[in-house]
């Protein structure tokens, strides 16, 4: 059957899409282990970008990649997002950059690969974008599609760790140091 | 000078003609449209890197549950005291992959206009009335047969700045999951034969007829409900591959 076109997600989803607690991947807890990943996403002027929206989606740190609902709890009295249960790791995150074209999600390491995957989604962009985060260490050197680029390009999927595990990710959608996006065809 | 819709017409119209003369078929809308403005600046310049990976993270996906959703959300017209303004429809249809098996229990959430064409958020400035008991969002899990169902108010077209007189065709926003990361969808749904469909590089922005074409609904009488609202019919197929079509040696 032949595909339903991509239409652009506009500037006005952020009262639909975004829900209580989207980046907080993680449950409580974890404070040994928990990571966070955060950065920019920018445009070809290098001028942040206020109304993208980034969704996450990765195994759970035993590697398992069923995932669990419960990412957008309701609260079933009163209609509005109850926030996540504290327990479950859903494996999956949702967060709009701010006015400053930032974002920030807490999460638990991936098993079994060294990336989270995510999607891309703005004002002024037709069909989302597919990318990676890969955590820096050893697992990046054997991963194929890292070991398949060239160097310039390769370190636009690293983040960069800039505190203990806290990394930064800046998405470029266009121009110089533009990031790789991933197509699965 | 102010860009005229002629200015833009004029390039849409050199797009879709070399569209033509290229004798493709392309589903998807090309992401450095420049009739479409915004996207000028926010499209990669370098082509996709193709990943084909069986162990790719991204041939599974998220999974939502009866606790992402209540039953109320379906239902837009019953999220106030009051009653929206406008003209009360039911939006329904299939999600379904390429080879036609249906999406079973995944979130379809959608957002739109009021009746006058105004969206419930801060940064829609136009001077049409927001309405007090329309927010314009919903959201719903498929059933077994891949269905969504929405009751809801059809939006109005509304001013947008791409150029001087710009007008969006009413449409329903919709952000769909599949079985897989790789087939998430975000896309817009219009009401067939909107006087403003030549004039909007957004729908536009998809070249192919036949693909354009998919993004219409269907009035379908049927779905009417007497007395009560007007039926119609858009069914949504997801593109992408996922792991259980792998595992079925596709
Ligand atoms: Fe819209």
């Amino acid at each position: 059957m032949l595909p339903t076109p991509s239409q652009t997600v506009g500037p006005f989803y952020g009262y639909a899409l975004p829900f209580l607690q989207g980046g907080d991947m993680a449950p409580a807890g974890h404070d040994d282990s928990a990571i966070t990943v955060y950065g920019h996403v920018f445009d070809g002027a290098g001028d942040p970008v206020p109304d993208a929206l980034l969704e996450f989606w990765q195994p759970a740190p035993d590697g398992s990649r069923t995932g669990a609902p419960g990412s957008l709890r309701r609260d079933q009295t009163t209609g509005g997002y109850a926030g996540r249960d504290g327990l479950t790791f859903t494996g999956f995150g949702r967060v709009a950059t701010d006015a400053d074209g930032r974002y920030a999600v807490r999460t638990l390491p991936p098993g079994g690969v060294p990336y989270l995957s995510v999607c891309v989604f703005a004002r002024g962009l037709l069909h989302h974008l597919f990318t990676r985060v890969y955590l820096p260490g050893p697992d990046c050197d054997a991963d194929p599609l890292l070991t398949a680029l060239e160097p310039e390009r390769r370190s636009t999927l690293i983040a960069e760790a800039t505190a203990e595990r806290v990394y930064r990710f800046d998405v470029r959608l266009h121009g110089d140091k533009e990031t790789v996006f991933l197509d699965f065809p | 000078m102010a860009l005229t819709q002629q200015d833009i017409s004029r390039e849409i119209a050199e797009r879709s003609r070399a569209f033509a003369e290229a004798g493709q078929t392309r589903h998807h809308p090309a992401r450095d449209y420049a009739p479409y403005r915004s996207s000028l600046l926010r499209h990669p310049k370098h082509p996709l890197v193709t990943v084909r990976d069986p162990e790719a993270v991204e041939l599974s996906g998220p999974v939502f549950g009866v606790t992402d959703v209540t039953d109320l959300d379906a239902d837009l017209t019953r999220q106030h005291a009051g009653e929206p303004l406008g003209e009360r429809i039911t939006v329904t249809g299939r999600v379904l992959d390429r080879e036609g098996r249906p999406i079973r229990g995944q979130l379809a959430e959608i957002w739109q206009a009021n009746a006058s064409g105004r969206y419930a958020h801060q940064r829609d400035q136009h001077p049409a009335p927001l309405d007090p008991n329309f927010t314009g969002v919903g959201r719903c899990l498929t059933d077994d047969e891949g269905r969504y169902r929405f009751t809801t108010i059809k939006p109005g077209a509304y001013p947008w700045r791409n150029h001087t007189n710009a007008w969006r065709p009413a449409h329903i926003h919709f952000s769909l999951f599949g079985d897989a990361f790789t087939q998430r969808l975000i896309t817009q749904m219009y009401f067939p034969g909107d006087p403003l469909f030549a004039y909007d590089p957004i729908l536009q922005s998809v070249t192919d007829a036949a693909a354009r074409d998919r993004l219409v609904a269907a009035y379908e009488h049927d779905l009417s409900v007497p007395e009560w609202s007007l039926g119609y019919r858009w069914d949504i197929v997801l593109d992408g591959p996922a792991a259980t079509w792998l595992e079925e040696g596709r």
